[in-house]
């Protein structure tokens, strides 16, 4: 299962990224093998559809959730109709090192 | 670069796969059943059932309106094929989605969707707590709820009201006499 975390920086103690398709970078980490990749977001200066244009990337790389600090009304029934969850923290300051962390977490219980 | 498509948004399934004709001249193995999409059930629902104008439910649907009278008359026409001529009707998926839940997490307090409504969320994706709860509808930025101003008039007591409707307006109760708002229950005009 993979995950993809909107990041303001290409690194594991950078903060979460408030905005979906605008964001630095995707933080893609997939469970079933623990690994953790860094994607800067190519469409983070687009004047439009950054947003959907990043689902379509995330969902090309079969990303199921994203986590992020809000998402758009465009973006919401774009991911309803792919299945991909939304998750939107309510703790923004939190690291992409601390999120992982809590993910691993999970992936322990439900194995 | 080609646009993307913004798919149909349905209130809910339709709880019927389709419809079986019956009597002596109807012969399934010789017609081919009319296939009715789920875009095209829900627009003669909210038309014919609801008794919504296709203004209303071209905004339900979030689509145009004119894209909603074409998706209407084909519904129609499908119909009638269907009766006229003894075919069975499939309903089956289009370009549609199901809008999904939304649920709060009182452990680390965020919010996220049930994104697969035939699977029920126990825990939070975020920190696995199992104290989640639904998130509360008036919360509009999350659920992203859309709300339209109506003119209602009961069917049973005639009590008539201006309401501020979320999305399952057909689940409006009369504020007089507390029974269901629906079907024939007028909806006379959008404010
Ligand atoms: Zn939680
Ligand atoms: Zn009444």
């Amino acid at each position: 299962m993979k995950t993809a975390i909107t990041s303001l920086k290409a690194c594991m103690d950078s903060e979460v990224d408030l905005q979906f398709g605008h964001c630095g970078c995707f933080v893609i980490y997939d469970s079933t093998n623990g690994s953790i990749e860094f994607l800067p977001n190519p469409y983070r200066e687009n004047k439009e559809q950054a947003g959907l244009l990043a689902i379509q990337l995330l969902h090309g790389k079969n990303v199921q959730k994203i986590i992020s600090g809000d998402f758009g009304q465009k973006v919401k029934p774009i991911l309803d109709s792919h299945k991909i969850q939304m998750i939107i923290l309510s703790n923004t300051n939190i690291t992409i090192r601390k999120i992982i962390e809590l993910l691993q977490e999970q992936s322990v219980k439900t194995t | 670069m080609s646009r993307i498509k913004t798919p149909r948004k349905l209130s809910n399934p339709p709880i019927i796969r389709g419809f079986n004709p019956y009597g002596p001249l109807v012969d399934l193995t010789k017609t081919e059943s009319v296939i009715l999409h789920y875009e095209e059930f829900e627009a003669f629902k909210l038309c014919d059932y609801d008794h919504l104008t296709h203004h209303q439910a071209s905004i339900l649907m979030h689509i145009s309106r004119p894209t909603f009278t074409r998706i209407y008359a084909s519904a129609r026409s499908k119909i009638a094929i269907s009766f006229a001529e003894g075919r069975q009707i499939e309903v089956e998926g289009g370009k549609i989605y199901f809008e999904s839940d939304w649920y709060h997490c009182n452990q680390c307090q965020s919010h996220f969707n049930n994104p697969d409504r035939m699977l029920q969320l126990t825990n939070c994706p975020l920190c696995g707590s199992e104290q989640i709860e639904n998130a509360k509808q008036e919360d509009k930025s999350i659920t992203d709820r859309e709300e339209i101003s109506m003119h209602l008039v009961c069917a049973h007591c005639g009590y008539d009201v201006n309401m501020q409707v979320i999305n399952r307006y057909s689940k409006t109760h009369c504020p007089h006499c507390k029974r269901l708002m629906r079907g024939n229950s007028v909806l006379k005009n959008q404010i």
